[in-house]
């Protein structure tokens, strides 16, 4: 990776290739401040703080850290700050163990905290219906969120149907 | 140097055969299940012993399981490093796993299109692998092995957060679609890195040629999925068939088209200088090779090239590698070595058809 080619000072992080119509190529490369400044790229907040992100984690891998230090699974005895460690779990029964923070965990890496989807047969567990409505008002935003009326109208009839059942 | 593996080293993998939907820009799709098994610990907390009794248990289970009756077996313990390098070049095992320790093994299919990882990060790794963008059918098929080994096993299963593993980012569903695209014309004109931060910010991980830790893109990129949990598998299956892998073909086909259009020179002197490289090189490095091999792959596809036959390429892609060339060379070789025999071993491929 080169230094921008208008400032010559910073890491060029935006790199432009226009092609003209008859083929010659140009390209450019800036850093994000210069790129900014000849209106390339969106100023302003970028779309994703790191920063913010980052200041997040540490904040809540920090928040109770007193009493997560002591949460340890009675069935394989690893504990809660050994994992934060090691990124693994010791034991299947450590997704009860540590429910309280494992939730927020998976809250932040998926976006959610509940399974959809396949279930093992020998549980013979019925679909159940509030999966189908989690999916359902999913996919309604989805809809409504891509201007997809026709279809948002047919899944809000589905929603009242599974939810009449 | 003879080996259980020296036969499978001859022949290209059934995925790699470039025969499947949309072969010329998706090199292959796969598909893999994380599965643990009730009562035992997860394998970071798993001592010498009790990896072996998981692996006894694993195996049992197979044995059990009819669909799985010609499966081949290999004790990834026992193998040496260069078998165990051979199965991860024909991504049949992870690096991860050819590098572990203790009990472990892989079983495959004799065409390779599904494999059996016991005791890698999870108890149970299952893999489809096919040619070409065939998302549904590595799932069927992916979907029946999991079904045939769960009447024989009780999977570690919480009614909340779905299947259990080891480590938190594979829990819920445990799968993970991959998908290895050929993206050389993006890559030419610098708009890859576009592509990859598009997929990025649908939290998809882009990665290089062989998975975790390639972060080198080279010509090929492969996107996966990241999130497990709240998502069925056929949403995320579907996000894939019907968004983002018809998205990026398109973007690869039109790059290459524009390219054909108006710069068809720029194009040919890349496709014919690797023909050059390659049938002429004294020394080269898979890396190198692998590079020149994509352009030339491009040149097939694109139509400015008809007297290098795919299957040799697609095998060239494949054997290149460090371990398939010392098995194939029938002895160890030093770095040096590698690249004289690759060079002279490429040359004699390509001058043969």
């Amino acid at each position: 990776m080169g230094l921008c080619e208008r400032c010559k000072k910073a890491q060029a992080t935006f790199h432009l290739t226009n092609i003209d119509r008859s083929g010659n190529k140009a390209e450019r490369h800036l850093c994000d401040r210069c790129a900014g400044e000849e209106g390339l790229v969106q100023s302003g907040k970028p779309a994703v703080d790191v920063d913010e992100i980052l200041q997040n984690f540490i904040s809540a891998s920090k928040s109770g850290g007193a009493e997560l230090s002591n949460l340890v699974c009675d069935q394989c005895g690893i504990s809660y700050v050994e994992f934060r460690n090691q990124g693994l779990l010791g034991c299947p029964n450590d997704y009860d163990a540590f429910k309280e923070p494992l939730t927020r965990l998976l809250e932040r890496t998926h976006g959610a905290t509940h399974h959809e989807g396949k279930t093992p047969k020998s549980l013979g567990l019925p679909r159940k219906p509030q999966q189908d409505l989690r999916r359902l008002k999913r996919q309604l935003d989805e809809a409504v969120a891509g201007e997809d009326y026709e279809r948002a109208a047919q899944l809000r009839d589905r929603i009242r149907e599974v939810e009449n059942a | 140097m003879s080996g259980p593996l020296d036969q499978v080293a001859r022949q290209a993998s059934e995925w790699l055969r470039g025969t499947g939907p949309l072969h010329e820009i998706v090199i292959s799709t796969r598909i893999r299940l994380a599965r643990n098994i009730r009562g035992f610990p997860f394998l970071p907390r798993a001592d010498t012993e009790v990896r072996r009794e998981i692996a006894a248990a694993m195996h049992g289970a197979v044995r059990r399981t009819p669909l799985l009756k010609d499966y081949v077996q290999m004790d990834v313990e026992q193998l040496d490093e260069l078998d165990r390098t051979l199965l991860v070049e024909r991504h049949l095992i992870s690096r991860q796993h050819a590098d572990g320790s203790g009990a472990r093994a892989v079983l495959f299919e004799p065409n390779e299109a599904s494999a059996i990882m016991i005791n890698e990060e999870d108890h149970l790794r299952i893999q489809t692998m096919r040619s070409g963008l065939q998302i549904d059918a590595a799932w069927e098929q992916i979907n029946a092995i999991d079904d045939a080994l769960e009447a024989n096993l009780d999977y570690a299963f919480h009614p909340q957060y779905g299947y259990l593993t080891a480590c938190p980012t594979n829990v819920g569903t445990g799968i993970r679609v991959s998908v290895m695209l050929h993206l050389p014309a993006l890559r030419l004109t610098n708009e890859l890195e576009k592509v990859a931060q598009a997929a990025r910010d649908l939290k998809l991980a882009v990665r290089g040629l062989h998975g975790e830790g390639t972060e080198a893109l080279g010509d090929f990129f492969q996107i996966s999925n990241q999130i497990t949990l709240g998502r069925s598998e056929e949403e995320i299956i579907d996000d894939f068939r019907s968004v983002v892998i018809p998205k990026i073909v398109e973007y690869e086909r039109a790059t290459r088209e524009a390219l054909l259009k108006n710069r068809p020179q720029a194009l040919d002197d890349k496709i014919w200088r690797a023909i050059g490289l390659l049938k002429n090189a004294r020394l080269i490095s898979s890396h190198e090779a692998m590079q020149y091999l994509s352009h030339v792959r491009m040149g097939l596809h694109v139509g400015r090239l008809d007297n290098v036959d795919l299957s040799t390429l697609n095998e060239l892609f494949l054997q290149i590698q460090p371990a398939h060339l010392q098995k194939l060379h029938g002895e160890r070789l030093t770095g040096e070595q590698r690249s004289i025999e690759r060079a002279a071993f490429i040359r004699a491929r390509l001058h043969t058809n």
